[in-house]
């Protein structure tokens, strides 16, 4: 196990090698640092100087990948791929545009995010195998159908509408809520609950579905038959028997998102004010920081391998016919 | 008057890929087992009714993808001057409902404008709302408005009634001479719906959709449907021109994501070994990057390109229309993954198997088993993919627009549309109808589309078989 952990973890340095060359391509090479100057600064009426005076002070001034002019070591080290993408390695992410270090930033947005993504996890979770199992019951009746319908047609709504209706019915007219805002401690709790149901509400449509076709494939198989002619009853079958083999592609399914939890939900976080990962990303994208967005990226395929690793252990847990090797 | 054609890249795809489609459909005719699982689909009054409704969308979204560029009025013949504008078939075909511009918001089927403002009346200046231009403009005061507003929506009801009834009666007459039987006989059969098609849903939904476009068509010619936005612009024309955006979000970056899926995961399944390695590393680099990041780092990039090459584009459409395209290209490029390793998986168990291992004694060479062996059974999962993408596209569209990374700003799209409009919940009195309109027409065809693409999953998925 030990062992296996080991390598899917020395496994991952290639992947994480790969995600680094990629964005440094794409911010470095494919798009140089003077045309980030050019943009940053507007695209017109942009003196040499000011565009050489920008990229000095966020140390973009340096050769890409070789500076022939340093000697020793420094030839490689003295360059923007050392010191703006290898760095990252150690989780040393360097300075936004503001300023501040994105390192501090990211410790202290990710409270924050975890706070409402965690919840519409959990909560979502437990709510979308409710219904899946509730459909399951009622299988090829008109219940299930228009459940089945009903799925459809929640999942069909845009996310946003979800937010913003939420927003403007809870929060504006029935006045039930704060609109947006955060705050620490229980006094947060208020401004948490909407975005969580919205949240959960937003996920019915397609996680309840996904849960259903789960279980009936679950439901078709040998064992299910057999507990039925031992007698047992229906809801019997379903929860003892159904529910806990189904639970198996369910939680495996969910343990890949869990790391990825960190890094918040962009859009909800920034119709909420709520000043986590997601909203610090997404004002990075729009103010066009690339120092951020690049260590946001790195973040989220660490967060990604990570959860596809903690996947493979959890397949192992919950079912010991999976061996790893 | 004479136009100049314009044909954008956009415009060039979506007719290539419409006449791909026309091949395929004739090719598929020709073959009894491929013929089948469509005709399954037909028989599914929920798919058949989606698509119906989609096929409106897309046809709204073809005319809208002919594009020309007028003659300016006083330019000399020889040497004509065209317009910088550049405009579709759609546009000239909705008529003068591009060009009735407002002052600014005013509610749908209203003939004044939402807020009070200073008039001049008689030399004395009053506090009033203001009328509107060209909504209710016929109209002398505001308690004729409501009685115009039915007798014009009951109009179009009766026009939309008698063409699906005349529509009705030719296809009884139709489908009643080529069966056999009397028309009297035909309608009975098709009142207990025992034809081998879903009738009864395809008449009801062409008949509804009638009747709404009688209405609509009536309404509109006097009217703002769903009111005017902030530049006192049409909200339903806007939607309308939006059909366009989506569809192309939907289909063209489902024509970069196949080539990709298709021969990396076909690929890495059949040759395995470092094939396979190489790919697999490919995918996981990709995948694992968040994909609403991946885009908006391209997106940027673009955006950067576009603003130093300002002289590659001669309209602001056709720089509008190369950042569609790029946003197309980017959003295959980062979601060709799972359907690549959907096939990866499958093609690994087809490669076992006895044909395709007789295939290979025999020497077949790997492109042509690849070819007859295994694509062939795969296309239900590559087709299957392509339909349940392409309503998760769409909705897409809208958040990336959101975050500012979607279409351009100048391009009319429901994202651009939500994006504009997400303040104006706040303002008093509350302007709802542009977000509205967005929710709905987006609403209407993500359903459509999803409708749609169960009907065909369950038609071709044989693990789906009988069940729901």
């Amino acid at each position: 196990m030990l062992a296996y952990i080991l390598r899917r973890l020395l496994y991952a340095i290639p992947i994480l090698i790969g995600v680094n060359l990629l964005t440094f391509a794409l911010f470095f090479v494919v798009n140089t640092p003077d045309d980030m100057a050019r943009l940053q600064l507007g695209a017109k009426h942009v003196t040499p100087d000011a565009i050489e005076r920008w990229k000095v002070e966020h140390g973009y001034d340096k050769p890409l990948l070789l500076n022939v002019q340093a000697s020793g070591s420094a030839q490689l080290t003295d360059t923007i791929f050392f010191q703006h993408s290898a760095t990252m390695f150690v989780f040393e992410f360097g300075k936004g545009d503001d300023g501040r270090n994105i390192g501090n930033e990211i410790r202290t947005r990710m409270g924050p995010s975890l706070a409402i993504a965690l919840p519409v996890f959990v909560i979502g979770l437990l709510v979308n195998i409710t219904f899946a199992l509730l459909m399951v019951f009622f299988r090829s009746t008109y219940l299930d159908l228009w459940g089945v319908v009903l799925c459809v047609v929640l999942m069909s709504i845009s996310g946003l509408f979800y937010i913003i209706a939420g927003q403007f019915f809870i929060a504006k007219l029935w006045n039930l809520l704060p609109i947006s805002g955060f705050a620490g401690g229980i006094d947060g709790l208020r401004f948490i609950v909407l975005p969580v149901l919205i949240g959960v509400v937003a996920g019915i449509g397609s996680g309840s579905r996904w849960y259903r076709t789960i279980f009936l494939e679950e439901i078709g198989k040998d064992y299910v038959r057999t507990a039925r002619a031992k007698g047992l009853s229906e809801v019997r079958v379903l929860f003892r028997h159904v529910l806990k083999n189904g639970m198996i592609p369910i939680l495996t399914g969910a343990v890949v998102v869990l790391p990825l939890l960190f890094m918040g939900s962009l859009i909800t976080e920034s119709f909420f004010g709520i000043p986590g990962l997601g909203s610090y990303t997404i004002d990075a994208i729009q103010a066009q920081d690339f120092a951020v967005v690049r260590a946001m990226v790195f973040l989220g395929s660490f967060l990604y391998i990570v959860g596809l690793i903690l996947t493979d252990i959890s397949y192992s847990w919950a079912d010991p016919r999976v061996r790893l090797q | 008057m004479s136009v100049m054609p314009v044909i954008l890249w956009t415009d060039a795809l979506i007719f290539a890929l419409l006449a791909s489609v026309l091949v395929l459909v004739w090719l598929i005719r020709r073959q009894e087992h491929l013929r089948a699982p469509w005709r399954a689909v037909a028989q599914r009054p929920m798919a058949m009714g989606a698509a119906l409704v989609l096929s409106v969308f897309v046809v709204t979204g073809l005319l809208d993808s002919l594009h020309y560029r007028e003659k300016l009025p006083d330019s000399p013949a020889d040497r004509p001057h065209y317009s910088v504008e550049v405009l579709s078939v759609f546009d000239k075909l909705v008529g003068d409902l591009r060009t009735r511009q407002e002052k600014t918001y005013s509610a749908p089927l209203a003939m004044q404008l939402y807020a009070k403002e200073f008039v001049q009346r008689d030399g004395v200046t009053v506090r009033e709302y203001p009328r509107l231009k060209f909504g209710g403009a016929h109209l002398q005061t505001e308690a004729e408005r409501i009685p115009d507003i039915a007798r014009r929506s009951l109009t179009g009801l009766v026009q939309g009634l008698a063409v699906s009834l005349l529509l009705f009666g030719l296809l009884a007459a139709w489908q009643a001479h080529r069966s056999h039987m009397s028309s009297g006989q035909w309608l009975v059969a098709w009142r207990a719906g025992r034809l081998d098609w879903p009738a009864r849903t395809v008449v009801l939904i062409v008949s509804v959709l009638l009747m709404l476009g009688g209405m609509l068509l009536n309404l509109a010619a006097a009217y703002h449907v769903f009111g005017t936005d902030k530049v006192g612009q049409d909200v339903l024309y806007i939607s309308l021109k939006s059909i366009r955006t989506g569809l192309v979000i939907g289909t063209l970056t489902t024509l970069v994501t196949l080539p990709l899926a298709i021969g990396f995961g076909i690929a890495a399944g059949y040759f395995r070994g470092w094939v396979d390695d190489v790919i697999q590393y490919v995918y996981t680099v990709l995948n694992s990057i968040p994909g609403v990041l991946l885009i908006a780092a391209a997106v940027l990039i673009v955006q950067v390109y576009i603003e130093s090459n300002p002289d590659l584009f001669d309209t602001a459409a056709a720089r509008a229309d190369i950042r569609l395209l790029a946003l197309c290209l980017i959003m295959g490029v980062t979601s060709w993954t799972g359907l690549a390793r959907l096939l990866r998986g499958e093609s690994l168990k087809l490669r076992t198997l006895d044909y395709v291992e007789a295939a290979r004694a025999f020497g077949v060479s790997h492109a042509r088993i690849i070819g007859r062996h295994i694509f062939p059974n795969l296309f239900h999962l590559v087709l299957i993919a392509i339909v349940l993408d392409f309503s998760g596209l769409v909705l897409a569209e809208a958040v990336l627009s959101y975050v500012g990374v979607g279409v351009d700003p100048s391009m009319h799209s429901w994202g651009n549309m939500i994006n504009g409009s997400r303040l104006e919940l706040a303002r008093e009195p509350v302007v709802w109808w542009q977000l509205g309109a967005a929710f709905a027409f987006m609403f209407t065809l993500v359903l459509a589309a999803n409708l749609f693409a169960d009907g065909v999953r369950d038609a071709f998925d044989p693990r789906q078989g009988g069940r729901r």
